[in-house]
């Protein structure tokens, strides 16, 4: 299971980004392979509609979950749409500890 | 002749201006429409006692996207610069964001399928009312959960300038952006209230950048005059800007503006301060037309 999650940066020890839409960065990481690949966000500083955008681009990687500080209203019916459960995650923690929860 | 009442600025008195300036116009013999511009929150017509007299309502475009003739190729989705066509081919998923959409009918255009119908949505109205006199008045009103106010400003601007009146006093949105800028265009001539305070004074340097940047005659009334400092004219002086007049800061006029009654009517130094304001408004026009 593939699962996103946003990061403030490209690293391991990047913290979660509180935001969804306007994350800097996406940390996608495969529960199987145990592998997270980083890629940025294209849609940080467009002027409307980022958080919809948000989900167009992680749903394009086939994730079934996506974790976040927060989800915007314009959100969670969209993620329905594409079947993403949303984890809000609001401690400061670091994409490792993250990954590490999920593989528990 | 139109009167746009406008500032950058919210809460500096244009709906206090625009009122009491149309009761000085018909008061004077003047024949005078008040149109309320500010369609986000129409609240002009509070000073009068109106009754409702026909409401025209306003529809804006929307694409209806048909799923089986669509291909998913995305070029709808491209065309939008609003982002309103959520567009996922991984998983065959394409809607129409409603409340991203600002009804520009590109995806219309994009679509080489058919799969894209044409329809529309209701996004506001304007309104028509009277009073005892059979007096006119025009309102523009956006629908609650609508973003869309310009089609609304200009249909409501549309209606009003096609009575037969010789002024029409169009009280603007605040601020300076597309609203302002749509009352602003159809004006012959715009009032801007501002008050003397620094932030009266940072809005007021954008209004009147904006309406340079357009070619329109104004000038400005200090409303609330006596508070925060001479900042904001040593600005006008600076830059050749006329000022109209000085409403004074009192808390006579406030009270009955809280009251929904109009100032001109009740207080004899006010009502006179709007007549001076209304004759200068009136030479200005007639210098320029």
């Amino acid at each position: 299971m593939k699962v996103a999650i946003t990061s403030r940066s490209n690293s391991m020890d990047s913290l979660l980004d509180p935001r969804f839409g306007r994350c800097a960065y996406f940390a996608i990481h495969d529960t199987e392979t145990k592998e997270t690949e980083f890629v940025k966000n294209p849609n940080m500083d467009v002027n409307e509609g980022a958080g919809p955008s948000a989900v167009k681009f992680i749903a394009s990687y086939k994730v079934e979950k996506a974790v976040a500080g927060e989800f915007g209203f314009k959100i969670k019916s969209l993620m329905n749409q594409v079947n993403i459960q949303m984890i809000v995650i609001q401690e400061e923690k670091t994409i490792k500890e993250i990954v590490d929860m999920l593989n528990k | 002749m139109n009167i746009a009442i406008a500032s950058g600025k919210g809460g500096t008195g244009k709906t206090f201006v625009s009122t009491n300036l149309f009761k000085t116009f018909q008061s004077l013999g003047h024949s005078t429409l008040l149109v309320d511009c500010d369609v986000e929150c129409p609240n002009s017509l509070l000073f009068f006692n109106l009754k409702k007299l026909s409401e025209t309502k306003v529809e804006e475009y929307r694409p209806i996207i048909d799923k089986d003739k669509c291909v998913y190729c995305g070029l709808c989705h491209e065309y939008c610069e609003y982002k309103a066509i959520f567009y996922v081919p991984e998983l065959k998923q394409i809607m129409l964001l409603d409340n991203l959409c600002h009804g520009c009918k590109a995806c219309s255009v994009a679509c080489e399928y058919g799969a894209i119908e044409d329809s529309s949505t209701e996004i506001g109205s304007v309104s028509f009312f009277a009073d005892a006199n059979k007096h006119v008045f025009v309102e523009g009103r956006l629908k609650e959960g609508k973003i869309a106010s310009i089609p609304i400003i200009k249909e409501t601007i549309k209606e009003a300038v096609s009575l037969p009146y010789d002024y029409v006093i169009l009280d603007s949105s605040p601020g300076t952006s597309c609203p302002f800028i749509q009352t602003a265009v159809r004006s012959d001539y715009i009032v801007l209230v501002a008050e003397p305070t620094p932030f009266g004074l940072s809005d007021l340097k954008q209004s009147v950048e904006t309406l340079d940047s357009i070619n329109k005659d104004y000038g400005v009334i200090i409303n609330r005059s006596g508070l925060g400092d001479i900042e904001v004219y040593n600005y006008l002086q600076e830059n050749n800007i006329p000022i109209i007049a000085e409403i004074p800061f009192s808390k006579e006029i406030a009270r009955y503006y809280s009251e929904g009654k109009l100032a001109v009517s009740h207080i004899e130094e006010t009502k006179k301060l709007f007549e001076k304001i209304c004759k200068k408004i009136i030479k200005n026009g007639t210098s320029i037309s």
